[in-house]
């Protein structure tokens, strides 16, 4: 197993972390950095436990064991919707847009979680960043093609303006022309405003091109960590795990 | 013709209350997905604590107010202290548990004030005053379209203009997003019972006074015409609770006018079934309801 461990301060820390549904674990002993400013791409084959991992991370799922550090914050003890101010954005696997609520309304739940929330709260950014819901804002959530529901659900991730990102599956289903723009636009986030990133993808190619690192899920377990740029030119880890 | 017009005035009155409690339903069901079976059995409890207090006191208005509020904290301890704990992977489990209510609520209302009609006065005359000859609406009838306009208009903006209203909404349609956003999904279903508590005790004390007076099973019928109101409606659609509201309070006093006051009952039981078999959606399903 190769380890390179990330430069600067972990963001996030998860140590030793152990979880999954009822008794059996599905996470075995995970060991995990992000750094602030880094793109951390998650990969593995279906059911390697990718989305546990980040389902635990955010508080949907309990751990059963080890620590999630966050900013020098243990998550062990903070609930689901206390994340968001803590400054963890979490976008599911199957992208969670309210289809019952517009796109303006979707938008606008980003940044309810302040007290006070502005009144634009800088959703004029978000539609700047995706000018294809700018035109649709009173269009239902259900009106919306795939691509556009993406957008969306990383716009609203966006518009809560945190620091890290978990995103799960970006790419499901969406034109590669359309996957290339949304992991560009978190490359440029990275670069522009320090955002943390942890990306679950089943496109691996895609996802080392922006990534800083990745790490490969096993079976619950982690099999390699490594440098992005390593880790795409490892012909070996490659054909072991990803299948390419 | 001036009949007609007595009696669509008369169904109207009554059809305001009814959309009223259909809304209270409408709300329960969005946020929890239950139809909440003691609701008649809750407005009446408060009804009873709000007529206490008039006695008491010599004010109906502070009674009036005492029974809302009561509403609003019996549906949030309600929420709070049983229906969060009901295992809802079976719609039958809350209707057991809100039945079960019912037998509580009555039985405890019985022992404290008997079985006996108390009287339930009105605040306002009901005598109709009379429109060119004819007599339709009275001080009382003006007072009930005032108080559920107020509460319909109250509640829209609530829902679509604060933010507190769209996180209602965004926990009842998508709760573990709306979580991983920061919103309260807890917090906002005792909210929604406490509301929905609250709209149901305001239409309980519009309609007592023009019934028979308060008795622990003074709010069945009412319960079974606001039922049929909110499935004509849809039941996720407090438009359509409004508007199955109006259509039942018509349909009772047109019945009941031309026909005779004890086939109404029925021909609400008939409308129930017609629109349970052929749209059981309601008639407003299609309608961007939702988002209301
Ligand atoms: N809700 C669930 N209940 C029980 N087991 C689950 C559940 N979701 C996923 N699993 C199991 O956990 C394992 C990892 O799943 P998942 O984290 O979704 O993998 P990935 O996202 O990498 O495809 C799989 O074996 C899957 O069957
Ligand atoms: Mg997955």
């Amino acid at each position: 197993m190769t380890t390179g461990r990330p430069q600067g301060t972990g963001l996030l820390e998860v140590d030793g972390l152990t979880a999954g549904y009822g008794a059996a674990p599905v996470l075995h002993d995970v060991d995990l950095t992000v750094g602030a400013g880094r793109i951390v791409a998650v990969l593995g084959a279906n059911g390697a436990g990718k989305t546990t991992l980040l389902r635990t991370i955010s508080g949907l799922l309990p751990a059963a064991a080890g620590r999630i550090t966050f900013d020098g914050v243990d998550l062990r003890g903070v609930k689901v919707e206390r994340m968001v101010r803590h400054g963890i954005a979490h976008v599911p696997e199957g992208r969670g847009v309210v289809t019952e609520l517009t796109v303006d309304e979707n938008l606008r739940l980003g940044n309810l979680w302040r007290r006070r929330p502005k009144k634009r709260g800088g959703l004029d950014e978000i539609y700047d960043l995706f000018p294809a819901l700018a035109g649709r804002k009173n269009h239902l959530g259900h009106q919306l093609s795939g691509g556009e529901r993406q957008m969306l659900a990383i716009g609203r991730a966006l518009a809560a303006r945190p620091r890290l990102l978990l995103l799960d599956e970006p790419s499901l289903g969406l034109a590669p022309k359309l996957t290339a723009q949304i992991l560009g636009l978190l490359r440029d986030l990275r670069d522009r405003t320090g955002l943390a990133v942890l990306l679950v993808e089943q496109n691996v190619r895609s996802a080392l091109s922006i990534a800083d690192e990745g790490v490969v899920l096993n079976l619950g377990r982690i099999a390699a960590r490594e440098r992005a740029d390593k880790l795409a030119g490892d012909a070996d880890l490659r054909h072991a795990y990803l299948g390419f | 013709m001036d009949r007609f017009l007595y009696l669509t005035f008369d169904g109207l009155s009554r059809g305001a209350v009814y959309a009223a409690f259909a809304l209270a339903l409408v709300l329960i069901w969005r946020a929890a997905r239950i139809v909440n079976f003691a609701q008649g059995a809750m407005a009446v409890a408060t009804a009873y604590a709000g007529y206490s207090v008039a006695d008491a006191t010599g004010s109906y208005w502070l009674g009036f107010l005492v029974a809302v509020t009561g509403g609003l904290v019996l549906g949030a301890v309600v929420e709070r202290v049983v229906m969060r704990f009901v295992d809802h992977s079976s719609p039958l489990n809350g209707v057991v548990v809100a039945l079960g209510l019912v037998l509580i609520i009555q039985g405890v209302l019985g022992m404290i004030y008997g079985d006996g009609y108390r009287p339930a006065p009105a605040p306002f005359s009901r005598d109709a005053f009379e429109i060119g000859g004819i007599a339709i609406l009275s001080r009382y009838d003006l007072f009930v379209f005032a108080a559920v306009g107020a509460v319909v208009v109250l509640l829209t903006l609530l829902f679509t203009r604060t933010a507190t209203g769209l996180r209602m909404r965004a926990a009842a349609f998508a709760p573990d997003v709306s979580r991983l956003l920061g919103v309260p999904v807890g917090g906002m279903l005792t909210l929604g019972w406490a509301l929905a508590a609250a709209v149901g005790s305001l239409a309980g004390m519009l309609v007592l006074p023009t019934e028979l007076g308060l008795h622990p099973n003074a709010m069945d019928l009412l319960f079974v015409s606001a039922f049929t109101a909110a499935v004509v409606g849809g039941l996720d659609s407090p438009v359509g609770a409004v508007v199955g509201g109006l259509v039942v309070g018509l349909l009772l006093a047109y019945v009941g006018g031309y026909l005779g006051a004890t086939v109404a009952p029925m021909a609400v039981l008939v409308l129930l079934v017609v629109v349970l078999l052929g749209r059981p959606d309601g008639l407003f399903a299609r309608a961007k309801a939702r988002t209301a």
